[in-house]
């Protein structure tokens, strides 16, 4: 019997993300017969569930004005009360799918898969799934028993978005089941979000990027990427660990929780390419890795690897090139 | 405020090269560093800093092996005032909820008004707070990159949303909480204040004083199981510079001016 897939729309003021799609091309791979329900949950939501059918056969809706910011306290309680028990349902791995992933397995008594990357089919009502482990350095088959129903989370960019072809799908209205019994979710109140701060530079405007990451080992030694930068014309960004560490402002965190940059030419250096790093990187840069090693992933979607201690190497490469100029 | 921390050894990602084994049943262990999962270390810290401020105890949990207990005792040495080992050969094998279920049980034994655990740890999975804090109906809040003490039934909470924002939330005591790296600044610890500790004793609690039934737990009741290891390809592979360090310099500098690399 073919599956029945669910798969939760994130939008934002009225415009649907891109994971979306990608939610679809994640649905098929698991089970190509599958039937697939979008699931859209929000206040004012009917463009985004009008524009959902023309790529999904069935379009569920939940809409109150109590759910104009997704908390997912309370999504949490209406899903509990609409999705039927042995259905599986995907989330793209966001903070919003990581916040309710885990507790909605426990109250649907699926199972739970974080951060799925690849499924290699299913086989006696277990599905193979390709996870990675140690930022990334690994990869595991994960067997998960999806008979009794499972939520699975999915990496965002690891699967290509797809139009599914089920042009002219209803939308089929949840709101009165979902909303039956009030409100849930009240022990968790949403208040406000703060934007982040603004910094001295904006790194998504730059076009070179000189980019540092926790092999810079100490604080110190920043002044180094600092030169490199200086000599190249570019600008110092930066992956989490030295924000967390605060030796360089948030503002320049490259990433998925940080900006989104664009630039020409990246260069990360002791960087290991994690994909909440990678993710903040758009529009294919030329990419330059140094890295003492080898085996990090970066220098898989690098264009140009330097297996060398950073130490040693960047003060040699801006010495070189300021004596060019 | 009575808190309880949840901490997991791991393999040091920082310090190692995680490779494949031959047989791709496990990763290579043989010369690898373990310490405390880093969010874990940041969700300590936090702990203690509450104590510090309301009073209370700060307690560090973690289900494991034996080798498990130096990563109570680090946080121990930290300012963490008591350390459980929850271990049994039943919980081999256990998922992520059969983790949150031995978690939950040593919850209920005590009277916790606060549970926080790392937001991720090495297998980058996540899952554990969210789980634990379900199976409890206690709420929850992932992500978290603040926090502010309002009363004995509140506190307020900044999680860390896209872009750097964060969601700010008022969640009610008790409550899970995933903490978020950034949050603080974890002490220093040294030698001297793990020493202090080593003798400290530390309980192990087995399925049978948490009065757990051994299907409930480990590989008979795992629905999720890994099957094996292997090394991922991501994309074509980056071109090497080879030669000596100044030859490397050379090349990369001539590439640089070619992709306009150098302004
Ligand atoms: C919800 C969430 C959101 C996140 N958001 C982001 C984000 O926006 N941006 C981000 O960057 N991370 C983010 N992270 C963290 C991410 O998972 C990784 O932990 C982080 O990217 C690792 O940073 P790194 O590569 O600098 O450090 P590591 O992974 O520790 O890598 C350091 C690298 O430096 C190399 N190295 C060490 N010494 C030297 C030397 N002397 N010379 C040369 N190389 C050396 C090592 O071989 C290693 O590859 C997020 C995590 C979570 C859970």
């Amino acid at each position: 019997m073919a599956l029945q897939i669910f798969t939760y729309i994130l939008h934002k003021d009225g415009v649907i993300d891109d994971t979306a799609l990608e939610m679809v091309a994640a649905a098929g791979k698991i089970d190509p017969a599958a039937s697939i329900t979008a699931i859209v949950v929000g206040s004012k939501t009917d463009a985004v569930c009008n524009s959902l059918i023309a790529s999904f056969k069935e379009v569920w809706k939940i809409d109150n004005d109590a759910l104009s910011y997704p908390n997912s306290e309370v999504i949490r309680g209406l899903l509990t009360r609409v999705i039927p028990k042995g259905s599986t349902l995907l989330f793209a791995l966001d903070p919003f799918g990581m916040d309710i992933g885990p507790g909605l397995s426990i109250k649907l008594e699926g199972a739970y898969v974080p951060d799925a990357v690849g499924f290699n089919g299913i086989e006696g009502g277990k599905l193979k799934v390709v996870r990675q482990e140690y930022s990334g350095q690994v990869s595991t088959h994960v067997l998960c028993d999806i008979s009794g129903g499972a939520v699975l989370t999915i990496r965002p960019g690891a699967f290509r978005a797809v139009e599914a072809d089920a042009a002219g799908g209803t939308v089929i209205d949840k709101t009165a089941d979902a909303m039956t019994g009030g409100l849930p979710g009240g022990a968790r109140r949403y208040i406000e979000v703060v934007q982040a701060e603004v910094g001295d530079v904006d790194i998504t405007k730059s076009e070179i990027l000189v980019s540092v990451g926790r092999g810079i080992g100490e604080q110190e030694n920043i002044d180094i990427i600092k030169e490199l930068a200086k000599a190249v014309g570019g600008d110092v960004s930066c992956s989490r660990p030295i924000v967390d560490a605060k030796w360089l402002e948030k503002s320049r965190q490259v990433g998925t929780s940080g900006q989104t940059v664009k630039p020409k030419v990246y260069m990360a250096l002791g960087i290991s390419g994690s994909f909440q790093h990678l993710g903040g990187i758009k529009g294919s840069p030329f990419m330059v890795v140094v890295n003492k090693n080898p085996k990090a992933p970066i220098f898989q979607v690098a264009d140009i690897g330097v297996v060398e201690d950073l130490l040693e190497f960047v003060p040699l490469l801006t010495e070189k090139i300021n004596e060019l100029k | 405020m009575e808190i309880l921390v949840c901490v997991k050894r791991v393999p040091d990602t920082a310090e190692n090269e995680i490779s494949v084994n031959s047989s791709g049943s496990d990763i290579e262990r043989g010369d690898l560093v373990y310490s405390v999962n880093e969010w874990d270390n940041y969700a300590v810290e936090e702990a203690i800093q509450i104590r510090d401020k309301v009073g209370g105890s700060v307690t560090v949990v973690s289900v494991g092996d034996a080798e498990s207990e130096e990563v109570l005792r680090r946080e121990m040495a930290m300012g963490a005032d008591k350390g459980i080992l929850l271990s049994d050969d039943a919980f081999a094998g256990s998922d992520g909820k059969g983790l949150a279920t031995i978690l939950k049980a040593e919850i209920l034994k005590g009277k916790y008004d606060l549970v926080l655990t790392g937001a991720q740890a090495d297998d980058g999975a996540g899952q554990i707070g969210g789980m634990l804090a379900a199976m409890l109906d206690w709420p929850y809040a992932s992500l978290v990159n603040r926090v502010e003490l309002l009363d004995d039934k509140k506190i307020k909470i900044g999680r860390e949303i896209a872009g750097g924002n964060q969601e700010i939330n008022e969640i009610d005591l008790p409550c899970v909480l995933s903490i978020q790296t950034g949050i603080n600044e974890p002490r220093y610890v040294g030698i001297r204040g793990i020493r202090k500790v080593a003798s400290v004793e530390i309980p192990v609690h087995g399925a049978s004083e948490l009065g757990l039934n051994a299907d409930s737990v480990g590989k008979t009741s795992a629905k999720v199981s890994r099957v094996d290891y292997f090394v991922p390809v991501l994309g074509k592979g980056a071109e090497l510079l080879e030669g000596s360090i100044e030859e490397k310099v050379e090349k990369l500098v001539e590439l640089l001016k070619s992709k306009g690399g150098i302004k």
